[in-house]
């Protein structure tokens, strides 16, 4: 056999079920951005230290850029474009809005979905845990604290 | 990242089948997809191993504790069973990488890359582990041979990790800021009749110190090993630590280890 072979995958991605080919070494962040043209998920250092590319994986956040698009078939995904309720924003985006929790927003969306995942998993955290949770979300410009503040504000709206 | 094909094996015969001297084992991927993309590894075939039901899990008995292959970071640190038999065990989990790794990486895979900073494999020292693997038992102590290398024989596979449990136990990391592997990870585990003080990060290879491990089953109190220093000629010397560095953190963090316990 031909070594990378295509494959279909079937995932249900922000609430649709999507059916692509893909090859076996296709990683999910290139399924994502580059097939389904959702680029609201980045890629940042594509060695997954940066977090910019972490999306949810069947409620769980993960780096898309070190998942194989086949190693997650089936799986339900929410990616930074599945936040929005009715064209309204989600608390934590709304929180980092309104407190500048970013400058030039390229970390942003993984800080999002991060930040999403620690409420999921702990509704009132404090900062060293807030801080201690986005450690795999590397952001060159805020020096976190509006981050922080956001996370919580979003705690408080959740 | 060079084409491979990917298999998906139900159980683990078929895995063992498909392996050949050209594959590797798929579960979390967290270092087989980074070094695949990086270049530094390339493989014909990878297997998943995380449909098999087999080696997933936690069970604990009176004397050890045995975690499945597949059972993820994320699992261990939050098992209440852990947490009750060998805290130190769940807390070593807690402190790997970040969430994300932890949401898929799992124990089996670190302990089969056997990475010179991997926190698990001081564990399986420190706590007189057990390798089962499709084939055979290996003690710790006979597995870790030296960097990234490990007594597995190609195609073996990791089913589970038995550890013993100690009277006492803790581990200390003084982790790269950046990355959060180990610059050095001291797990100090006292057992009944003897110490054990396994290293990670400051040599090739996890090892047990035997001065330390000697002083501590002596007196087991920091105390004991207040004014030690170690041999620091084998010692791992890079940007982030000078060998000099780690050989006074080896200490250092096992002082802390003990003063924990």
């Amino acid at each position: 056999m031909k070594r990378g072979s295509m494959r279909k995958v079937t995932l249900e991605i922000n609430g649709k079920k999507i059916e692509k080919e893909v090859q076996d070494n296709t990683l999910l962040s290139t399924l994502l951005r580059e097939h389904l043209n959702l680029t609201g998920t980045h890629i940042g250092c594509d060695t997954s230290q940066c977090g910019a590319c972490v999306v949810h994986v069947n409620g769980n956040s993960l780096k898309s850029c070190t998942a194989l698009a086949t190693d997650i078939d089936g799986s339900k995904i929410t990616t930074i474009e599945g936040l929005a309720t009715n064209g309204k924003m989600h608390p934590m985006q709304e929180a980092f809005k309104k407190l500048h929790g970013l400058q030039c927003g390229f970390c942003t969306p993984g800080m999002v979905m991060s930040a999403v995942d620690l409420l999921q998993k702990n509704k009132k955290p404090s900062d060293t845990e807030i801080r201690d949770w986005l450690e795999g979300n590397i952001c060159r410009c805020t020096g976190y604290q509006n981050i922080v503040a956001a996370v919580k504000e979003a705690a408080t709206k959740m | 990242m060079k084409d491979f094909n990917y298999h998906s094996a139900k159980d683990i015969k078929e895995a063992s089948k498909l392996s050949s001297s050209n594959s590797a084992f798929l579960a979390g991927g967290m270092t087989t997809i980074p070094s695949m993309k990086l270049g530094l590894a390339s493989y014909k075939d990878l297997i998943n191993i995380k449909n098999i039901k087999k080696l997933s899990g936690i069970k604990v008995s009176a004397k050890s504790v045995t975690i499945g292959a597949i059972t993820k970071h994320v699992e261990v640190a939050n098992s209440k069973e852990v947490k009750k038999a060998i805290p130190s065990l769940a807390n070593l989990a807690e402190g790997i990488g970040d969430p994300q790794v932890r949401n898929r990486g799992t124990i089996g895979g670190s302990v089969a890359n056997n990475d010179p900073s991997a926190d698990y494999p001081s564990a399986c020292i420190a706590l007189n582990a057990t390798i089962h693997t499709n084939d055979r038992k290996i003690e710790a102590s006979k597995f870790f041979k030296g960097m990234f290398e490990t007594a597995l024989k190609k195609g073996e596979l990791i089913e589970a990790i038995e550890f013993q449990i100690p009277e006492k136990s803790s581990y200390q990391k003084h982790p790269n800021p950046a990355s959060r592997y180990a610059v050095v990870g001291v797990y100090v585990a006292k057992h009944k009749k003897d110490v054990n003080v396994a290293v990670t990060g400051a040599k090739p290879c996890v090892y047990n110190d035997k001065d330390l491990s000697k002083a501590l089953s002596n007196s087991f109190s920091s105390s004991s090993i207040q004014n030690m220093e170690l041999d620091s000629s084998d010692m791992n010397s890079d940007i982030h630590a000078s060998a000099e560095y780690r050989a006074s953190l080896v200490v250092t963090q096992a002082k802390k280890a003990v003063d924990a316990c």
